[in-house]
């Protein structure tokens, strides 16, 4: 988000805020975070898709909605509003091609017609799913699977570019110019995550009923579209329904968390983006000493950008009403890296141990794998998966290895020193440094894409080069 | 819950008030130069070998500016007193001194300090590099009105035709971004530079408003800092660039001006200013190596800036007025090999920058004592 689009947001939450009388609030997120979702939507390469990703991510939404509909129940009226709105947002969006400057959308929308028909498609897949698909088994497993194949040919650069050679020979570009960064489907990473979510819960049997108004403005709520963080739907949706009044203390909660935001995305984060770590710096640099000033300013300036747009997503999310859950709770003063992990990303981590780490790890105790076995598979392949959702990439599997190996060895640590007695203030100190020099470390593979550089810093940073 | 509820309108009227009351404060204080004078150069960071200047500021780490107190601030001439047994010579011209495409070990300066020279009272011999990459001797002349407050023994001005024309004078934008100076000077020596009136609207006017260019730029310097600190990386000199041209356009045409040249045609008073200012600071004056083509339309041009008549008149009109007025002048136009120019008729490699150096040395042995 542009500082204009979050002030533009801010003052939307101040103005409603004096209208909830009037106006629905669920109605008025649902249509603002349908909006956004176009008007936040970076340009994409490939003609026409910062149109038709912004679409495909509502389209999805009304799709998952429709197969994880509990058995008994049926499309309400205010369903079939929500989805008249839907399609009707997206022809008005078309229609804009005809104005001659775009107005929501970073480039000229493609034609009405073809629009129309899409939607036409989708209303009809979404009524096959509804009909005779929603919350059967197999039917879920398999969207899980689309979901997830969409987020891979995203994340992994080979099959980006290869799908987006093809997006462009269908638009009648150029296919020998596309790269893997034609597409950039904003907030996808976090779209996917809630839909699979939705999708596994309904397979459990544990998701309740929601309309497609409140479904939709789940997935795609505009102050956590961007950057998170992945709040679960039935924590959300109570949230569009209770009683709301913009008061003093609401708002100076708001206003506490979006200037706080602000200071550390905007100041900070940018700031410190000026001599981080990158890899042009990386390979221009041979002193020991400033190598580790640019790796703290990295870590420091990850940690300050993304808290940052966490603290702005909180702060939209409490003018209008909505309490976001926290992402970030001090990581950088932890003590050890599974405490780490618990302050850092924290509906990330959640999300994995929900949907991956709790299922393994109970798989393999099931077939009796031995505890520091289950632990070790348990946690190396989370982290490794949590590296590769960053993109499909070596340095990110290693910084995911990274972290799993550090959190398994911990764990080891952690069991051997159970029931001795808590560390002094200076064990603390030294415990909270060590892991943030692990964690700094680890921002090295994370930072540089070849693993090559990455090493040759790490040698740098030990004075071995 | 609380339910006081909040008014919008007041908010912003609040906010207002607060961004008019500020910028009052701002323009009644003027704290501009006292902000500039703030650097972490020369304090948590080494200071730069040369005047801050970079079109891409991501990849050289060094950026263009107009605060001139800024640039001088992040400058190491600015770090420390000047010792006992140094000899300062500061050294102020164009791009060339500058050292467009060159690393900082082979600038002009560097090559002038590599000779380790001592005066004749033993001291080391310092060069600072004083240039900036826009050729007018008007920007010159308010570096050097800048630069004087730390104490040179000796000034280098390097210079060529591109400088002197007074409809040039003003084309810098390091000129044109500080009027308050250039007027100043214009009537401290009763030069005739008309500074243009500033058109602002009432809005722009506004501290932040107006200033806002400047006060980022302030802070994005102190930022590359660290960048530069770390990687001594101050220039970005791209794998291939375009060469100077070698066959030239038959075009007779310079500045809007006729053969011959007139010495009124050129700004020697700007010249004649800074020597003025030098006061007992000897000043020697530099005409630097300009690349002579031998290819296409050559009997008509030097090169892609100079027209042979114009650059003729030019040398004839300058040595002329260095012996009336005086001063100390030496040229130095044929001093680089022609194999030695990179992108322009004046921008030199590294070899023919020490060429150049070698030059000069030979007349500040000759004519300064200063020796090996």
């Amino acid at each position: 988000m542009t500082l204009q689009q979050i002030f533009v947001f801010a003052a939307l939450g101040l103005l409603a805020g004096r209208a909830y009388g009037r106006i629905s609030r669920p109605w008025l997120l649902f249509a603002a975070s349908v909006l956004a979702v176009f008007w936040l939507q970076p340009a994409a390469l490939v003609r026409g898709f910062d149109f038709w990703l912004p679409a495909a991510s509502l389209g999805l939404a009304a799709l998952v909605w429709a197969l994880t509909l509990p058995p008994d129940a049926r499309p309400s009226r205010e369903d079939k509003l929500a989805a008249a709105a839907l399609a009707a947002g997206a022809l008005l969006l078309a229609a804009t091609r005809y104005l001659g400057t775009p107005i929501l959308t970073a480039s000229r929308p493609p034609q009405v017609e073809l629009v129309a028909a899409l939607a036409a498609v989708l209303a009809l897949l979404a009524w096959l799913a509804a009909r005779s698909l929603r919350g059967r088994a197999a039917a879920l497993g398999a969207a899980t699977l689309a979901v997830l194949a969409i987020l891979v040919a995203l994340k992994a650069e080979p099959l980006a570019r290869g799908l987006n050679a093809a997006l462009r020979s269908l638009s009648g570009q150029d296919p020998a110019l596309a790269t893997a960064l034609d597409l950039n489907w904003l907030g996808f990473s976090y779209i996917a995550f809630r839909l699979v979510h939705a999708l596994r819960d309904r397979a459990a049997g544990r998701l309740a009923h929601y309309s497609l108004r409140d479904f939709v403005t789940y997935i795609v709520f505009f102050p956590a579209l961007t950057a998170g963080p992945i709040e679960r739907v039935e924590r959300f949706v109570p949230q569009l329904h209770a009683s709301f009044l913009l008061g003093a203390a609401e708002l100076q909660a708001a206003g506490r968390r979006l200037v706080t935001g602000l200071f550390m995305k905007f100041v900070l984060a940018d700031a410190l983006a000026y001599f981080a770590l990158n890899p042009a710096l990386a390979a221009e640099t041979t002193s020991t000493l400033w190598m580790w000033l640019l790796l703290i300013a990295y870590a420091w300036r990850i940690f300050f950008d993304f808290a940052g747009y966490t603290h702005i997503a909180i702060g939209l999310g409490l003018l209008f009403g909505v309490r976001l859950p926290e992402n970030f709770a001090r990581p950088y003063s932890q003590p050890n890296l599974t405490a780490f992990w618990n302050s850092w990303h924290i509906t990330l981590a959640q999300w994995f141990r929900a949907y991956f780490f709790n299922p393994l790890t109970r798989f393999l105790r099931t077939h009796n794998w031995p505890v520091w076995a289950v632990v070790l598979v348990g946690q190396v392949s989370t982290m490794a998966l949590i590296g590769l959702w960053h993109g499909i990439t070596w340095n990110f599997l290693i910084w995911g290895l990274w972290h799993g190996v550090g959190l398994f060895v911990h764990s080891q640590f952690a069991a051997a020193r159970k029931g001795r007695p808590a560390p002094a203030a200076w064990q603390h100190a030294f415990s909270v440094f060590a892991t943030f020099i692990y964690v700094a470390l680890g921002w090295v593979w994370f930072v540089l894409p070849q693993p090559a550089q990455a090493l040759q810093v790490l040698r740098v940073l030990l004075g071995l080069s | 819950m609380d339910t006081h509820t909040i008014s919008p309108l007041r908010l912003l009227l609040k906010a207002v008030l607060l961004f008019l009351g500020l910028n009052l404060l701002c323009a009644t204080l003027s704290p501009m130069p006292a902000l500039g004078q703030l650097s972490l150069y020369n304090n948590l960071l080494p200071g730069r070998q040369r005047l801050p200047y970079g079109d891409d500021p991501q990849r050289s780490y060094n950026l263009n500016l107009y605060s001139i107190e800024a640039m001088f601030a992040s400058h190491v001439l600015t770090g420390a007193p000047k010792p006992a047994d140094e000899f300062r010579v500061f050294v102020i011209g164009d791009s060339s001194v500058w050292g467009f495409l060159l690393e900082n070990d082979d600038t002009l300066s560097a090559a002038l300090n590599a000779a380790s020279l001592h005066s004749a009272d033993g001291r080391r011999v310092v060069f600072y590099n004083l240039g900036h990459p826009t050729i007018s001797l008007t920007k010159d002349l308010m570096l050097f009105d800048a630069a004087m407050q730390y104490q040179p023994d000796l000034v280098l001005w390097p210079t060529t035709l591109e400088a002197f024309p007074w409809g040039k004078q003003l084309a810098s934008p390091l000129a044109q971004n500080n009027p308050q100076r250039v007027t100043a000077l214009a009537e401290r020596y009763q030069l005739p530079l008309a500074v243009p009136a500033e058109t602002r609207s009432p809005f722009a006017s506004l501290f932040f408003v107006h200033q806002r260019r400047n006060l980022a730029d302030m802070l994005r310097l102190q930022l590359y800092g660290f960048a530069w600190a770390a990687t001594g990386i101050d220039v970005h000199i791209p794998a291939e660039y375009e060469r100077h041209a070698v066959d030239l356009e038959p075009d007779e045409s310079y500045a809007g001006l006729e053969p011959q040249l007139e010495r009124d045609e050129l700004a020697f008073e700007v010249l004649a200013a800074g020597i003025q200012r030098a006061a007992n600071v000897p000043v020697l004056i530099i005409n630097e190596p300009v690349f002579a083509s031998d290819g296409a339309n050559s009997h008509i041009r030097y090169n892609s800036f100079y027209p042979r008549w114009a650059y003729d008149s030019y040398r004839s009109l300058l040595a002329a007025e260095a012996e009336t007025q005086g001063w100390q002048y030496v040229d130095l136009w044929q001093a680089a090999d022609n194999g030695e120019f990179t992108n322009t008729p004046i921008h030199l490699t590294p070899q023919g920058t020490l060429q150049f150096a070698y030059a000069i040395i030979e007349t500040l042995s000759s004519q300064f004592d200063l020796n090996p």
